[in-house]
């Protein structure tokens, strides 16, 4: 037979051995450490995509889109404080540090936040003028490697957020590589010039819930009990880690999923280790019911909100605002495809860029080149995130509306359903068409 | 001589007194009795005044000082003096985990022993310690000098920064990164210093110094076993 007329087999790449992961290998082979990378998972885990809002129909009446009122104002930390955080809109900016990105950056978060009447949370590093000028509500992160801690900062913040842990990367610390460690920013951490700065995970001074409740107490007491205390979970363990937080005095309990961005570390944590955030939401909001604390203790969301959809949902399932970080550095002019040419020149591409640890961002966000970062407006870039900030919440109120909710914490799980057999059961809602909640009802 | 008692005065009450205290007040000379080791006595201080606390104290005494001189007549819980800025704290006791942790400023004297952790991730203190320091105490300590008549226990300045170590006694182990380095004209007049104002019975020339071997300070994967 003529061997040109029998049929091949077609080459089959394997799906284990992709050519992603051969290349990661061969990667790992020729250098003898792993990846580093910035933002949050990139793996395809169940998110608000798989949840529909039911709307209104005969049993639920909407409101009018454009006439009837749909508040969106927000109100954190009551249960403590003398001066509880008031916003205008359920969308906060999450806390990146100055160090990870350029002072035009933080500036910019800082203006574009205050225009749409929400905040704006520090980083490790500690807080500069750039952002205390520019944020009429400043949230002041409260980290591990305590840099640039002191409490005049302290006082001058407008809440206080004591970080336990971050959605990339729960359990893990911060990561600055040197490329990043300028002057400026090793004065502010009181670190030498250029080395690899690796955050501690840990709270250097308490361990544990009934320490923390002390760290609290110590906090309040030299602030005058006026600061909103946040704290800052990863996605771990929500219900317990939730409980704990509470228990330990919190106002305000931030939840971080694993699709939550990180300026540095290793992508086989940011990948494995974590939660996907619509995992999260629910058993911290049981936490916070179990307790009796749902609404007097608020719950704040983070971790690949990009769409007012995202924050409807976030929202109906029971938390009281979301944070954003990637979407907002997106905002801004991260990985846009204006610079494609000097992603390429990187060995990268538009939407893929991560070496943020690199410094060498070509929209001059994630970076402390003098050049680059000039490339930053903080002005324009404020007035984008600012109207980035307003689609949000006008998507959000179009579904609560629809939804007949005159208030988007209003929102409920009942107005949800669930187009994925995982998501219902994550979210606790039942799989469209039907009234099945994996693990809670009969089908 | 202003005192507060703990027995009748609450916690809010006190702080809130002394942080009152401007830099221009003229009542410098507070007692705190009846501590009966309450947390976060004497907090966030900002002010030249001088506050004698007439027993033991919880966690945190005297956190985030600035200007203030602090003395506990008792023994010190956990994280007495974190991130002092200024001023000067002095426990005629001992003092529990963390003391002086992340200080960026000021002189934390611990007339007795200190336990695990001592000066962890110190960014500018000075810590004299009269006694023992416990393990893995100087984690991470990036700046300040850190003063021990006693005995160092395991891990001492696991990967330290620019932070530095002077012990009279023995050392259990040093951590990743930390070595015995050549005690120098400056340090001795660096030391000299400290334990004149701590009023230490020592002499410099007594002491070994300890500091960072500057390897770790870029990750490379040669050094992986390190950490």
């Amino acid at each position: 037979m003529d061997s040109k007329k029998i049929p091949q087999t077609v080459p089959r790449q394997s799906w284990t051995f992709s050519n992603e992961v051969n290349a990661e290998i061969r990667r790992a082979a020729a250098t003898g450490i792993y990846d580093i990378r910035g933002g949050g998972a990139k793996r395809r885990v169940p998110h608000f995509d798989d949840l529909l809002f039911l709307g209104a129909s005969i049993s639920r009446y909407p409101l009018e889109g454009y006439r009837e009122k749909c508040a969106t104002d927000v109100v954190l930390g009551a249960r403590f404080a003398k001066k509880p955080i008031h916003l205008k809109i359920p969308v906060t900016i999450a806390g990146m540090s100055f160090g990870a990105l350029s002072a035009p950056a933080k500036e910019a978060l800082g203006r574009g936040a205050t225009l749409a009447g929400t905040s704006t949370t520090t980083g490790d590093g500690g807080m500069t003028e750039e952002e205390r000028g520019h944020s009429e509500t400043l949230v002041y992160q409260y980290l591990p490697s305590r840099y640039g801690m002191n409490p005049d900062d302290l006082r001058r913040a407008d809440a206080i957020e004591i970080v336990v842990g971050q959605g990339a990367k729960p359990g893990g610390g911060g990561m600055l590589l040197g490329q990043k460690i300028t002057d400026r920013v090793a004065e502010m951490r009181n670190l030498p010039v250029g080395i690899d700065q690796r955050s501690a995970c840990r709270h250097p001074d308490w361990t544990g819930p009934d320490d923390l409740e002390i760290k609290i107490l110590e906090l309040r007491e030299i602030t005058g009990w006026e600061k909103p205390i946040y704290v800052k979970l990863g996605g771990a363990r929500p219900y317990y880690d939730t409980a704990l937080a509470v228990k330990a005095g919190a106002d305000v309990v931030v939840l971080d999923g694993m699709q939550g961005g990180t300026a540095a570390t290793q992508d086989v944590f940011i990948e494995h280790v974590g939660q996907p955030t619509l995992a999260c939401i629910r058993p911290a909001v049981k936490a916070l019911q179990d307790l009796g604390m749902h609404r007097t203790v608020q719950l704040v969301v983070s971790g690949g909100i990009r769409t007012g959809a995202d924050v409807a949902k976030a929202l109906a399932l029971g938390a009281d605002a979301v944070a954003i970080g990637t979407a907002a550095l997106v905002a801004l002019g991260d990985n846009d495809p204006h610079w494609e040419d000097e992603y390429r020149k990187l060995g990268t591409t538009t939407g893929a860029y991560d070496d943020w640890h690199e410094g060498r961002d070509p929209a001059g966000i994630t970076t402390q080149d003098p050049e680059l970062m000039k490339r930053l407006d903080p002005i324009e870039g404020g007035r984008r995130l600012r109207n980035y900030l307003a689609v949000l919440t006008l998507e959000c109120q179009t579904i609560a509306r629809a939804c007949g909710k005159s208030h988007v914490h209003n929102l409920e799980p009942e107005d949800l359903c669930a187009l994925t057999i995982e998501a219902a059961a994550m979210a606790g809602v039942p799989l469209a068409g039907t009234d099945w909640i994996p693990g809670k009802t009969g089908f | 001589m202003q005192t507060i008692d703990m027995a009748t005065t609450p916690l809010r009450d006190l702080n809130a007194k002394l942080q009152a205290q401007a830099g221009q007040t003229n009542q410098t000379q507070w007692e705190i009795a009846n501590p009966k080791g309450a947390h976060a006595i004497a907090v966030g201080l900002d002010a030249p005044i001088e506050v004698t606390v007439k027993g033991s104290t919880g966690y945190y005494c005297a956190g985030m000082n600035k200007l203030a001189t602090v003395k506990v007549t008792g023994s010190a819980g956990p994280g007495v003096a974190e991130n002092m800025m200024s001023g000067t704290v002095v426990i005629e006791g001992d003092a529990s985990q963390y003391a002086g942790a992340t200080g960026q400023g000021g002189l934390l004297v611990i007339k007795g022993n200190a336990s695990s952790r001592c000066g962890i991730s110190m960014k500018g203190i000075d810590i004299v310690v009269f006694g023992n320091i416990g393990h893995m105490s100087a984690f991470m300590a990036q700046s300040g000098n850190l003063v021990v008549l006693g005995n160092a226990g395991e891990a001492l300045g696991d990967s330290l920064y620019e932070a530095r170590l002077f012990v009279r006694g023995s050392v259990k182990s040093l951590g990743a990164d930390c070595i015995e380095k050549e005690m120098r004209p400056e340090h001795i007049a660096i030391l000299q210093d400290l334990l004149d104002r701590s009023g230490a019975p020592a002499k410099p020339q007594e002491f070994r110094r300890y500091g960072s071997a500057r390897t770790l300070y870029n990750f490379h994967v040669d050094n992986a076993a390190a950490y």
